[in-house]
């Protein structure tokens, strides 16, 4: 699936007057994932924002191939899709309306098929035709996951993916990410819980 | 390159006739606004007629204000106005289509509800022509201007009050220009080229304004 | 890059602008005590009375050097925005955020005497002459500008956010300025300006010229002490802020 390595170089981050991190380097290859761990406040979704692009490091720079990921043509979500806090859904459109309209920003609009199955897979089978608003926590969760996993980029980058999510669905998540490995993709990801990967997963520890 | 364009169109179409009070809720500010002035400054037909323009301009600019506090918020809260960054497509298009929906939305109805509200102040009939040729120039600057401000108080306390500080001021050359050209044909004179000023501030709104919006989208989600 | 861009980009250095700004402001304020004094002297009491409007004329050495330095200062706020955001230079943004409150004193002051001026001119405090009422609008730029820097909590992205405004602000003031003259004409409003001093005299324009510099020397010397007082805010955790109040240097 890539074909580049993704690096940060001496990134450092601030929030007001204070240093969350500096000098960190790391480079992650096709096939690879790297949790970021550490205590709250630490940085770690101030970290996420920088790999995708959405926030200026204070220093250094992070690398799609050779390529800054400022300078990437078409901007960083070419190559990388991003789930933050927010699920990023719209409560008055369908859950599939969601997914086809986020698709066609994106420039590749999924096929209703795919959506339905996509859906299906993350335990959301029947629930495509109504307003994300009258859905739990976790089922929207889930929605914003479809919507991630559908697009199909490269190097995901999930901010506490788990959040919300019951036992069962963190199983189909985890195999969605296995399977994303496995087709040499690259996953950047912070969590709370201990999930088990099988790949070749990496470890950042901040603060 | 246009087909993400129009999904972002469509989609903000799709939401505001889902949820239409919200539109109407600036169309009926408008009216309301309207109709308190004659209570304000007596009934004479002939007086209103002279205020009228500037009247209905003021009324139809602080609708427009009032409404954009709502063109950016929503998608920063859910967070969607965080993955338009990442949509692989210059900012500063989305940024202009969202603004053409609102416009649709809020500035469009304004100016069809107009004459309406002309014919209670006594505007005749040329003059409601210019009225509405006026405001469909003008509501356009307004959005375009306004964007700024929205995507300038993202996520403030008291965003509503602080846009109204920043964008009114702004609002000054369209406001002077569209109720001129009423005023003008009101008196027998041509308003030729209050017309051509506000088209010409509307392309060089259109060129410019969505480029600081994106640049302020982005300072504000940094 | 040159020698000199290099010398100039020392005092870009939060420290290196503290100390020199430290031991200029004296010398900008002690300027602006002696210009006030010598302007307000012949102005008050060496030139002549106005043949046409009297003694109230003499009102211009003061509303006409505000009236220059709250444009002038507008235009120079913006671009201190636009380095600070374009190139990151923190000291742009300093500076910047330091004019604001001056520039908007001065347009205040314009505005106050203007209005002063105009009740013995035009028998009524204010009238919506074309240039008070683009000062009035420059005056709420200001105040736009100042309050959504203090509305943002964050440093950084105050700076950038007002950076924009400033420049959105600055693009418009000359077609606020135009339209508002239009309207002016087309209105027609008053004939008689602040300005129109006919036929100055040499000891006016001399007394006036004097007021003006000394406008230019009280904006430096406080945009420097409030852009001295930031510096030390912003950087209260850098080793050399440390090192100077250990000296006890303030």
């Amino acid at each position: 699936m890539a074909d580049r390595e993704f690096r940060a170089v001496d990134l450092a981050a601030e929030r007001g007057d204070r240093r969350l991190f500096e000098h960190l380097d790391f480079t992650l290859s096709p096939g690879q994932l790297l949790q970021v761990s550490g205590r709250n406040g630490c940085g770690k979704t101030s970290l996420l924002r920088i790999l995708s692009g959405l926030s200026r490091p204070a220093a250094g720079q992070v690398y799609w191939g050779d390529e800054p990921v400022q300078s990437i043509d078409g901007g960083t979500g070419s190559c990388l899709g991003y789930l933050g806090h927010p699920n990023a859904l719209k409560e008055d459109l369908t859950a599939e309306e969601n997914i086809l309209i986020a698709g066609g920003l994106a420039g590749g609009r999924p096929s209703h098929e795919a959506v339905l199955s996509m859906l299906a897979s993350l335990g959301l089978a029947g629930y495509e035709d109504l307003p994300v608003r009258f859905l739990s926590q976790g089922q929207k969760r889930r929605v914003a996951l479809a919507r991630l996993l559908l697009q199909a980029k490269p190097l995901l980058i999930l901010d506490e993916p788990y959040a919300a999510l019951d036992v069962q669905v963190i199983d189909v998540l985890r195999s969605a990410i296995e399977a994303h490995l496995s087709r040499k993709g690259m996953i950047v990801i912070t969590t709370h819980q201990v999930v088990d990967i099988d790949g070749d997963c990496h470890n950042l520890r901040l603060g | 390159m246009f087909r993400p364009l129009f999904a972002l169109l469509r989609r903000d179409l799709v939401l505001a006739l889902r949820r239409p009070q919200d539109a109407l809720t600036v169309v009926g500010f408008f009216v309301v606004v309207v109709a308190l002035f004659p209570l304000g400054i007596g009934p004479d037909p002939e007086f209103l007629r002279r205020l009228a323009p500037g009247v209905l301009w003021v009324a139809a600019l602080l609708a427009v204000m009032l409404s954009l506090e709502r063109l950016f918020s929503d998608d920063y809260r859910d967070g969607t106005l965080e993955q338009m960054l990442l949509v692989p497509q210059p900012l500063g298009l989305l940024v202009l289509t969202k603004v053409f929906a609102h416009w649709l939305i809020t500035g469009l109805p304004l100016v069809l509800i107009s004459p309406l509200l002309a014919v209670q102040l006594n505007l005749q009939a040329d003059e409601i022509v210019m009225l509405m040729l006026a405001l469909l120039l003008g509501t356009p600057i307004l959005s375009l201007i306004g964007a700024i401000g929205a995507a300038l108080t993202l996520g403030l306390r008291g965003g509503g009050v602080l846009i109204a500080l920043l964008i009114l001021p702004l609002y000054a050359p369209p406001l002077i220009l569209g109720a001129g050209a009423v005023d003008a044909v009101m008196h027998g004179a041509s308003a030729q080229a209050h017309l051509s000023l506000l088209g010409a501030m509307m392309v060089f709104a259109l060129f410019a304004t969505p480029w600081a919006t994106a640049a302020a989208v982005r300072i504000m989600l940094d | 890059m040159s020698e000199r861009g290099i010398q100039w980009f020392r005092f870009t250095a939060p420290a290196n602008f503290y100390d020199l700004a430290g031991r200029l402001i004296p010398w900008f304020a002690a300027l602006t005590i002696a210009l006030f004094a010598a302007g307000l002297y012949l102005g008050l009491v060496v030139a002549p009375p106005d043949y046409q409007q009297g003694d109230s004329y003499r009102i211009i050495y003061i509303h006409v050097p505000t009236a220059w330095m709250g444009m002038f200062l507008y235009v120079l706020m913006a671009v201190y925005a636009a380095i600070g955001l374009i190139w990151r230079i923190k000291m742009a943004e300093i500076m910047a955020k330091a004019i604001a409150p001056t520039g908007a004193l001065m347009t205040f002051f314009a505005l106050w005497t203007g209005a002063l001026w105009g009740r013995p001119t035009w028998g009524v405090y204010w009238v919506w002459d074309a240039r008070l009422t683009s000062m009035l609008i420059l005056l709420f730029l200001y105040l736009g500008y100042m309050a959504l820097h203090a509305a943002i909590d964050d440093r950084q992205r105050a700076s950038n956010a007002s950076a924009v405004l400033a420049m959105v602000g600055v693009v418009n003031v000359p077609i606020i300025y135009f339209s508002v003259q239009w309207w002016n004409t087309l209105h027609q409003g008053a004939s008689i300006t602040v300005t129109d001093a006919p036929t100055m005299a040499t000891i006016m324009f001399v007394t006036l010229m004097i007021m003006v510099l000394a406008a230019w020397m009280y904006s430096i010397a406080v945009v420097l002490a409030r852009a001295r007082v930031e510096v030390l805010e912003r950087e209260r955790n850098a080793r050399w802020v440390q090192e100077r109040l250990e000296d006890g240097r303030t």
